[in-house]
């Protein structure tokens, strides 16, 4: 039902734009979405005109500053190790995502499709993780992570983070391959294929696109992760981006424009990325909600 | 859901007697790898945390048996209970905000987000999901600091007189940290209804408009019912952003002035690792745990699909 609904309205352009249905028309509804569009944007604009003002002063809201002091980017990068940061985030990033895709992909294809007798409880009990608050186990994960000898290395954050992660990935997953049809598999069956196999060349190509999203989604947490860098390690050059953004702000949270600049650029790898793929981010976004 | 179900029930005595108990040995060996991280850095933590959550323990030296004392502390001692009831009053400006703003321009807008200006609009109003939270908190302190942007447009139309730093005033620093909250939200929420709204059937709205439905009638009848399980999906999100907020108190007001914008993540973090308080801590985390828990699920429940 909801199908046809679609393709309704894909199929009458009419209604896209306008006529007697949508009670404020187009122009209506644009000015609302501009309007919505200018208070998203503002905290950046505002941000990226203090960033220009000379450093160490403080500057009105929003003002084009008489004479832009680009330099303060550069302040912020060097000062703030940028370089070290990104390196820190990127290696990060690399170690957790494929891991935690990898392993939650395996148990929500075994959960879904080998459904071993009391997976379903084993289901149940990731499902009671997805609302789980960080700040609950934060403080045994800094007990745990530090009997580990872990403290202070960025093992502290990539192997919590892959724990964390598991109750959306399996979730996730197992939305996926609940919803393939059966036949796949029992033609791979067929040919002789291991389950492994059945996996690694039926199951997981088909699945592609939910494990692009799940990868995007988990992407983004990481590097925007803030709670278990800054509990967990101590030297902020290890911690992630977001992270080291808080010790930041306690070095220069008086120097304003400098402060700006430093937000600016630690903000700016995850948004070009989203607006390079964007389709891909508001896919991933919008359905992870919907799952999450 | 059902269709999968029963593609299951029919798969399973197919493949797991062929297999015999190697068959359940395969599926295990799947499933291992993701239960042995979630239950090492997940379920053991949680467990830890109620053991803590007994204890009178520094973190360093030897703990003491308190038996339910720092659940008693929690839920009596009035600057956590104030810490609790913040969390609470965040929900309305997390929340409320968000969804009447998002189901407004969903009705407004209807299917129009088409196009290059949907494009646009979609990717700008998704930002605030893909910027770290603590820049949406730098952002926000400067906007709202006293010479910040938004006093800047209170003079600009007349309303110099109530401009003030809104982060350190005692009775507009929790409203102000909502603010950001519902900033961060809004666009997720909006883009989740607008999404939501262009399946309902058209046709609806034309019969009801051809009945003299009026708009509110249109709204009541056809778009909240049409939206249930979209609005279900945003409150849910946006309740535990609010309930579990962390980053963007932190780098705003460090949950001043006095405790006004301390919520229950930002108090959990101080006494374990500030005021060596492990055991409060761990008793006020897992109060926390089951209070997301306890709000959720009625939310899931009320807004289900009905079939």
């Amino acid at each position: 039902m909801t199908d046809t609904a679609i393709r309704q309205s894909a199929a009458r352009p009419g209604l896209l734009t306008g006529g007697s249905l949508p009670p404020l028309g187009t122009i209506g509804a644009r000015t609302i979405i501009i309007a919505l569009m200018i208070v998203t944007l503002m905290p950046f604009v505002t941000m990226f005109s203090a960033a220009l003002a000379p450093s160490g002063t403080y500057p009105p809201g929003l003002q084009w500053p008489a004479n832009p002091q680009w330099q303060n980017f550069v302040d912020a990068f060097n000062s703030a190790h940028m370089d070290r940061l990104l390196l820190s985030s990127t290696i990060i990033a690399a170690c957790v995502v494929p891991v935690s895709v990898l392993i939650g992909t395996m148990a929500g294809f075994g959960v879904a499709k080998l459904a071993p007798r009391g997976s379903k409880y084993i289901y149940l009990l990731f499902v009671l993780g997805l609302t789980l608050p960080f700040e609950g186990i934060i403080t045994p994960l800094y007990y745990e992570v530090r009997a580990m000898g872990f403290l202070n290395t960025k093992f502290a954050i990539i192997l919590p983070l892959i724990g964390l992660y598991m109750p959306f990935s399996v979730y996730w997953m197992r939305a996926h391959f609940v919803n393939v049809p059966d036949e796949m598999s029992e033609a791979a069956e067929i040919d002789g294929a291991s389950a492994w196999q059945q996996f690694w060349l039926v199951q997981v190509p088909i699945a592609r696109p939910a494990i692009l999203s799940l990868a995007i989604l988990q992407f983004l947490w990481t590097w925007n992760q803030f709670l278990l860098p800054i509990v967990l390690v101590e030297v902020p050059l290890e911690r992630t981006m977001a992270g080291a953004l808080g010790a930041f702000q306690g070095q220069w949270g008086t120097n304003i424009p400098l402060l700006c600049a430093g937000s600016l650029i630690i903000l700016a790898p995850t948004v070009l990325l989203f607006i390079i793929f964007q389709k891909q981010f508001v896919a991933a976004l919008l359905q992870g909600a919907v799952k999450g | 859901m059902t269709d999968a179900t029963a593609d299951r029930s029919q798969k399973a005595p197919r493949v797991s007697p062929k297999g015999g108990s190697r068959g359940a040995l395969v599926g295990w060996a799947f499933i291992a790898p993701g239960l042995i991280f979630y239950g090492v850095f997940v379920l053991v933590p949680i467990c830890i945390s109620v053991y803590y959550s007994l204890l009178r323990w520094d973190g360093i030296g030897k703990s003491t048996w308190k038996g339910l004392s720092n659940y008693i502390e929690v839920l009596s001692d009035s600057e956590l209970l104030q810490v609790l009831g913040n969390a609470f009053q965040l929900v309305v400006y997390f929340t409320v905000i968000p969804v009447a703003i998002g189901l407004g321009v969903a009705s407004a807008i209807r299917n129009h987000l088409s196009g290059k200006f949907g494009t646009v609009a979609r990717t700008v109003l998704f930002i605030p999901q893909v910027i770290p939270l603590v820049a949406a908190g730098i952002a926000w302190s400067w906007m709202l600091a006293s010479n910040g942007v938004v006093n800047q447009f209170f003079n600009l139309i007349g309303l110099g007189g109530i401009t003030r730093g809104w982060l350190g005033d005692f009775d507009f620093a929790l409203p102000a940290v909502g603010v950001i909250g519902a900033w961060v939200l809004l666009g997720l929420c909006t883009m989740l209804l607008v999404t939501g709204i262009a399946r309902i059937d058209p046709s609806l709205y034309e019969a009801a408009e051809l009945d003299g439905a009026s708009a509110w009638d249109e709204f009541r009848w056809i778009t909240l019912p049409g939206l249930r399980q979209e609005i279900g999906v945003c409150v849910t999100v946006t309740v535990i952003a609010a309930l579990a907020s962390f980053d963007i108190v932190y780098i705003a007001t460090g949950g001043g002035p006095g405790v006004n914008t301390t919520v229950p993540g930002l108090e959990i973090y101080r006494l374990a690792f500030a005021h060596r308080q492990v055991g409060l801590a761990s008793a006020l985390a897992v109060v926390l745990m089951v209070l997301v828990i306890l709000v959720v699920i009625p939310i899931q429940w009320l807004t289900r699909e009905r079939k």
